[in-house]
Order: structure tokens, then C-alpha cells, then sequence
């Protein structure tokens, strides 16, 4: 029996020790995953700020575009959509103003079949909310309701799917089910017109029981680049600029804060140490189209301090390369000379009290300062978050702005929540959207969902992988854009020619040229081959690469370029072409170049500039299409070597 | 003589970069500090396997003398230099894996029963959390029998993590 009891002792020790093996090497496992998981959301999130802070920049040239684009046409006035006759033919929904139930029904039901709102409708609903809107203060202040509960949902960026599945999970908006939207409704999603509609409409019905912050998505510049215009003008063929030009008024007028019960304040983006809720329930807010600033101080909004620790937008250097940048610098890069877009703009940082509200994000350490990170608004800290809401006597802020996993996330010991109701934002499988109730008690309970075309659930193993994939694949996106850049850099690190350098000097080069902060070594075995010896083959970085969509035959340096701008061409593309028809006037082509010209204060020949037009209207039709577009840098690229165009070289 | 310190020294910069690129992606504030939480994650992805009375130990060792809740990359980055160049909380070969099961799997069916892993892994050892468990058998289990075919678990996770 004592050898039956030794035995079983040391059965025990180990089956301890196998169960301690198997556990230490699982979460190794998990380990590996979440790291994963965390760096494929630091790639999503370094490329979608990246992005919004180009944009940010950028607008000075877009701005101009689009307040010529509308006076191109000259003394053409918006049409009266009294004028606009909905044909027999039109089976959607008919909408009579003051809405009813009926109509927001009809407008459910419709949605849900994918059958659209006629343009006319969609041109009053936006004339009534512009209306409505006008008469709402600055800040709007709620109380909860005897036995109800407020609902507050964050950001939707036109994913209907999540707005139809909040409104089924807890119930329409009505007396009973008051609502508060907190801002980015539009963008990035394909049906952020189905998304406001359905918002706007459910307000006019409802005007004391559905409220609408204006969120950093709220901006025309932002749409222009972030999907909005063109889901417009793709949705309404006819009467797009039309609907867009209103849009831009209702957005303005949007309340860009709301307040519950002089207790929870809620703003899209956050606060910064010289937030006032006084001073912002004063200003013009209608004047603030949009945050992304003009080179200069901003004029749109009332003069801001500086900020005592860091550059004020005065200081921040002008970044200039050449002196007078051509046109053609402004449109397209080479790797060795010629400035981006981006470079010539200056690189300003936005600040002002509605910036700070629309794009200011949370941090765990104390403090204030700029948001470098994003372009606009501030990084604040639990102090100032205490500080604030101390002054006003308020317990919470609310906010929403950044994605986040299970879809809400509080901060700031509990003064500072994030909800966030786009679930699979970056990705399918990435994160959970969420919206809060609140009752007399102001005790947020939080509600998540996950809008899915699988019914099965995703282990954790899949959901990274598929989220991972496509976050590796939009890092590869970004070194093939850059490759003549990149293979200059590292050829000259690679003396002896071998076709390899060390890890580091990958990660170094990479980082310089791609300018993201990314955690490069980490990525290093999804983005690059290991020679033998340990070194990278660097060439490897662009093997599995090809261009997803169709680019004409062009030299190599110029695909990637074309691949880098492709967004932004075709956002000016998109500008010049008016009725959305895919093609543009040779009329059109000369007097847009006319105006970037202008605005650069940069002579440029007029023979040359229809000699350029003529020459890129290939099959000769009197129209360009947005492929011959293209082909225009390729042709300017070959007619570089005559003497009628500026010299890029 | 020369040229091997120089080596030594360039494998330690390497390594110090390695350190730094991990702990980066979880220093979301850009300010040389992670969440305490995270260590565990960051010393797993730098190929390291401790235990969790291990990893308690290290952090121990490089926590502030008042705990903050956060640990900085200067104390970070000179004991994991060490627990790298001393190959430390090595990791766990596959056959390795694969006797630890067998050791669990008493009758030697070839695989476990759902309430057989669930009870070692949540009472033995050093306990999974229910949510690390739900997990675990997500990932490793057949849904329709309810069973865990091991060889094939360890075979897929062991594919599963590029070296």
C-alpha cells in the first residue's frame, strides 16, 4: 500500500505539473494573439489618424476646390425642390412635412429592402432639419424623463445594419425611448445616407426625444475623403450637389454638445483644459464649417490660446522643398525630388473650442497637450476631466471618437466613458458596438452587439487572423506605394549589393519612408523575407503585391505614385465631374487645371494646358474619363523632356 | 578581439530594439510606460514561457518601489535584456506538449473529455479564469462530440506560431 500511496503522490505532482505545462503554454498562445490583435489595431488606427490628419492639412487645397467647384457654373441657383417632380415610376417612400409615424415606418421598411429615398424627399427632410436645427442652442440640455431611461448611441459612420439592430434590441425612438446620437454618422460605411435620413427623420418627428451631436465626421472636407460625397453622388445622380451643399448647412447647425440633467455632459471627441462650457453655448456654431483649418489661423472659429508647452500653429514651420512648386509637383511625386501635397501645405495643428470637442481624446496621465496624434484637439487627462466637471457640478462625460473592443470603455475612474456603436468597424470580428442607458439615477448600464454574417461565433484564433490579414495587407498597400523611395534607401545601405540588409536597417528605412508608427520588427514576418544568414531580402517586401484595381500601362514610378494618390485623384476627379457621369469636359479639365494653378499662384501657359487636355483625350471624344485622368501624369511625366511644360527634375 | 566585442554589442542593440518594439505597441501614450497588465503579454510575444508565479517575480522586480499600476522602460529594458540573453523561461517543444496531455488523459483514450480538461485546467496548476477556459475549448475542442483530440491541438497551435 505505501508504493499504491507513492504512486499516487507522484501521479498527483504530475498531473499537476502536466496542468501547470499545458497552462503556461496556452497563454503563452494567448499571449501571441493579443499581441496580434493589439498591433493589427495599432496598423488600423495608425492609417485611419494618419489619414484624418493629412486631411486635416490637406483642406486648404480641398476647400478651395470646392468653393470654386460650386461657382463654376456661375449664377446657377440650387433648385427648388418644389420643382422637382417624382416620377410615377418611383416606388419608395413618399414624405409629406410634418412627418408621421407612417412615414418613418414607410422609411424603415424601405431601407430595409434597399429601395431608396427620391431626392426631392431627401432635399426637404434636409430644408426641415436645417430649419429645426437653427432654433436649437449650442448646447442642448436633456432631463431624464420620470421612470425612462436616455439612450445615448456613439458612432455609427453609416453602418445601417447597427442603427436598424440598436432600434430592434431597444425600441424606436419615441416618448417612451428618448435617443441621443452622439456624432460620426456618416463615413466610411456604405450607407451613411440611409443613416441620416433615418436620423433627421426620427428628429423632425420627435424633436424633444432624439437629439444629434455633431461629431469630427460632421464636416464637408472630411466627406470628401472619407466616402460621404461619394455615396451621394453615386446615390443621387441628379440632385447631389445640391443635397450635398444643404448637408453642409444642417451638419453646421448640428448642437455640439448635449447635457443630461446638469450632471453628464456629452460631446463626440472630449474636452481640453480651456474648454468653457459658458463661452461654446455662445459662439456662432454655424460659422465653424468645418475644423479642417486654411493655411493661417483659423477664421472660422474665435481666437484660441496657444498652448504654453508646444508649438502654437503660428510657429510650426512652413515646410517648404523647392521654391514654386509647379503644378505638376502639387499632383504627383517621384521619389527623388518634387514635394507631396502634404509637404507643401503647412503643417498646422489644430486648436479652438469646437475642435477640441469634436476631436479631443482621453489619456491616463495627467495633463493637457496637443493631439499630435490626430492634427486637431487635445490628449486630456483625469485632472482635467475632474477639473471641468468640478466648475459645471457634473458627475460624467460621455463620449465616443475612438473605437474600442467591447464597444464602450470607462476612463478616468469612472468620469469618462467611450461608446461606440459601429461594431466590426476596422474588420469583421474586430469589436463589439455598444450604446448606454441612463436613468434619474445616472447609473450607465451598457448594451453590446455585433452585427454578423456569420451566425457562428469566431474563436478569438479566427477573428485576429482575418482582422490581421487585412491589416497586413493595407501595411503592404503602403510599401508598394512607396517602393522607388524604398529601394533607393535600401540600396544604399546595401553596399555589397547582395540584395539583403540587417533587420535593422529594414525597420529604420521603412520607418523614415512610410512615415506610420508601426511596430515594424513585429511585422517583419508578414512583410519581408529572412535570407539564410538572418538579413532581410528586402526586395521580398514587394512580392506579393500586385494593384488591385486596373492602372494603365504606366512606368513603374509612376504606378505606385498613381497608387499612393489614387484616393486623392480621384477626389479631384470626382470634383470635376459635376453629374457624376464618370467622364469630364475637356472645358472642365482646362479650367479646374486653371484654378489649381491659381491658387498656387503658379504661371501656366494656356496653349500648354489644352495641348495636355487634347493630348489625354485618347479614343477623341471630347471627354475624359477618369483612366485617361491617370494617364494625364504618365503623358506630363513623357512631355517633361519638351520645353512647353515647367521642369520637375 | 575587436570584432567579437563589437558583435557582442550588436547583438545586445539588437536585442534592446526587440525590448523596445513589443513594449511599444502597448505604450498607447507614447510616453515610455505600459499598463503593469501588460507585461505578461509583451515578455509571451518575446518568446519567453514563465509560469505565472515566474512572471509575478519579474514584475516584482520591476515595479516602482510604490506601485503605480504602470512600469517604465527603463527598469523594463535591462531585466528582460537579461531574461533574453540568458534564454530564460525557454520554450516548450511539442513532444514536450504532447506527454503533458497524455499525463492527463489516464485511460490513454487519445483524447479528453470536456469535463475532464475543463476540472485540470481550472483546479490544477495555476488555475484558468472561466473566460481562458471558454477559450481554450473554442479553440480545441469538437463541438459536435465534445471532446479534445490533443495531438491535433498542440500539432495546429504549434503551426499556428511562426518562429
Amino acid at each position: 500500500n505505501r508504493s499504491g500511496t507513492s504512486l499516487h503522490l507522484v501521479d498527483c505532482e504530475s498531473t499537476m505539473k502536466a496542468a501547470i505545462l499545458i497552462q503556461r503554454w496556452y497563454r503563452r498562445y494567448i499571449a501571441r494573439l493579443e499581441m496580434r490583435q493589439r498591433y493589427t489595431w495599432n496598423i488600423f488606427q495608425s492609417i485611419e489618424y494618419a489619414g484624418e490628419q493629412d486631411q486635416l492639412q490637406l483642406s486648404s487645397f480641398f476647400s478651395f476646390m470646392l468653393d470654386n467647384f460650386t461657382q463654376l457654373n456661375g449664377n446657377e441657383r440650387q433648385t427648388m425642390f418644389e420643382q422637382i417632380t417624382v416620377p410615377e415610376s418611383y416606388s419608395g417612400p413618399h414624405l409629406t412635412f410634418p412627418l408621421t409615424v407612417s412615414h418613418t415606418n414607410a422609411l424603415l421598411s424601405a431601407f430595409k429592402e434597399q429601395q431608396p429615398l427620391h431626392g426631392r424627399y431627401m432635399l426637404q427632410l434636409l430644408h426641415q432639419t436645417k430649419k429645426l436645427l437653427k432654433q436649437m442652442p449650442n448646447v442642448i440640455h436633456l432631463s431624464t424623463p420620470y421612470a425612462k431611461e436616455i439612450t445615448i448611441c456613439g458612432d455609427l459612420h453609416g453602418r445601417l445594419d447597427d442603427l436598424l439592430l440598436i432600434f430592434y434590441k431597444n425600441g424606436l425612438p419615441s416618448a417612451e425611448t428618448p435617443y441621443v446620437f452622439n456624432g460620426d454618422f456618416v463615413d466610411r460605411g456604405k450607407k451613411s445616407v440611409e443613416v441620416i435620413i433615418l436620423l433627421f427623420a426620427y428628429q423632425l418627428l420627435y424633436p424633444d426625444h432624439m437629439t444629434l451631436n455633431r461629431g469630427n465626421h460632421e464636416d464637408h472636407i472630411m466627406n470628401l475623403r472619407y466616402g460621404f460625397t461619394k455615396e451621394v453622388m453615386q446615390k443621387y445622380k441628379t440632385h447631389g450637389r445640391d443635397i450635398l451643399l444643404l448637408v453642409q448647412d444642417v451638419f453646421s447647425l448640428l448642437p455640439i454638445a448635449t447635457v443630461i440633467d446638469n450632471k453628464v455632459l456629452i460631446v463626440h471627441g472630449g474636452i481640453s483644459d480651456m474648454t468653457d462650457l459658458y463661452l461654446l453655448s455662445s459662439i456662432e456654431r454655424h460659422k465653424v464649417k468645418t475644423d479642417c483649418k486654411p493655411t493661417g489661423p483659423s477664421t472660422q472659429e474665435p481666437q484660441y490660446r496657444t498652448y504654453s508647452t508646444g508649438p502654437t500653429t503660428q510657429d510650426l514651420p512652413y515646410r517648404t522643398y523647392y521654391p514654386g512648386p509647379t503644378v505638376q509637383d502639387l499632383l504627383y511625386r517621384t521619389y527623388r525630388t518634387g514635394p507631396t501635397v502634404q509637404d507643401l501645405l503647412p503643417r498646422t495643428y489644430s486648436t479652438g473650442p469646437v475642435v477640441d470637442l469634436l476631436w479631443s481624446d482621453p489619456k491616463s496621465q495627467p495633463g493637457c497637450s496637443p493631439n499630435t496624434f490626430r492634427g486637431g484637439g487635445s490628449y486630456f487627462g483625469p485632472d482635467v476631466t475632474r477639473r471641468l466637471l468640478e466648475r459645471h457640478g457634473m458627475t460624467l462625460l460621455i463620449r465616443s471618437h475612438e473605437c474600442k473592443q467591447e464597444g464602450y470603455e470607462v476612463c478616468h475612474d469612472g468620469q469618462v466613458i467611450t461608446i461606440f456603436s459601429a461594431s466590426n468597424y476596422y474588420e469583421e470580428g474586430s469589436n463589439r458596438g455598444a450604446y448606454i442607458k441612463l436613468g434619474r439615477e445616472l447609473v450607465p448600464r451598457f448594451f453590446q452587439y455585433q452585427v454578423s454574417r456569420n451566425t457562428r461565433k469566431l474563436t478569438l484564433t479566427q477573428r485576429v487572423n482575418v482582422a490581421e490579414g487585412s491589416a497586413v495587407r493595407a501595411v503592404q498597400e503602403k510599401l508598394f506605394s512607396h517602393r522607388s523611395e524604398l529601394m533607393a534607401a535600401f540600396q544604399q545601405y546595401d553596399t555589397s549589393n547582395s540584395g539583403c540588409i540587417s533587420v535593422s536597417e529594414w525597420a529604420l528605412v521603412v520607418e523614415s519612408v512610410v512615415r506610420l508608427d508601426l511596430p515594424w520588427r513585429t511585422l517583419r514576418p508578414r512583410l519581408a523575407r529572412l535570407a539564410p544568414d538572418g538579413s532581410i531580402d528586402y526586395q521580398s517586401c514587394f512580392e506579393d503585391m500586385g494593384p488591385g484595381q486596373p492602372i494603365p500601362q504606366v512606368t513603374p514610378n509612376l504606378a505606385e505614385t498613381l497608387y499612393r494618390y489614387r484616393t486623392d485623384l480621384e477626389i479631384i476627379f470626382n470634383i470635376m465631374d459635376k453629374d457624376h457621369s464618370g467622364q469630364i469636359s475637356i472645358e472642365e479639365f482646362r479650367q479646374t487645371w486653371h484654378l489649381f494653378s491659381a491658387h498656387l499662384g503658379v504661371e501656366v501657359d494656356d496653349r500648354a494646358i489644352d495641348e495636355l487636355a487634347k493630348s489625354i483625350d485618347f479614343n477623341k471624344d471630347g471627354s475624359i474619363d477618369f483612366n485617361e485622368f491617370l494617364e494625364a501624369f504618365r503623358v506630363v511625366s513623357a512631355l517633361q523632356t519638351n520645353s512647353t511644360l515647367p521642369h520637375l527634375f | 578581439m575587436a570584432e567579437d566585442k563589437e558583435s557582442a554589442e550588436a547583438i545586445v542593440s539588437e536585442v534592446h530594439k526587440k525590448i523596445r518594439a513589443a513594449f511599444d505597441v502597448f505604450d498607447h501614450e507614447f510616453n515610455k510606460t505600459v499598463d503593469v497588465r501588460e507585461i505578461g503579454t509583451i515578455i509571451r510575444s518575446l518568446g519567453c514561457f514563465p509560469n505565472e508565479g515566474e512572471l509575478h517575480d519579474v514584475i516584482a522586480e520591476i515595479e516602482e518601489e510604490e506601485p503605480t499600476g504602470y512600469i517604465r522602460f527603463e527598469k523594463f529594458l535591462p531585466t528582460m535584456t537579461k531574461v533574453l540573453m540568458e534564454r530564460k523561461f525557454r520554450p516548450i517543444p511539442e513532444d514536450l506538449m504532447l506527454q503533458a496531455f497524455e499525463v492527463l488523459d489516464k485511460q490513454k483514450k487519445g483524447h479528453l473529455e470536456l469535463e475532464e480538461l475543463t476540472k485540470y485546467m481550472t483546479q490544477e496548476g495555476e488555475p484558468f479564469t472561466q473566460e481562458e477556459m471558454e477559450e481554450m475549448l473554442s479553440a480545441a475542442m469538437d463541438p459536435d462530440k465534445n471532446l479534445i483530440f490533443y495531438k491535433d491541438f498542440v500539432s495546429m497551435m504549434t503551426v499556428d506560431d511562426p518562429r
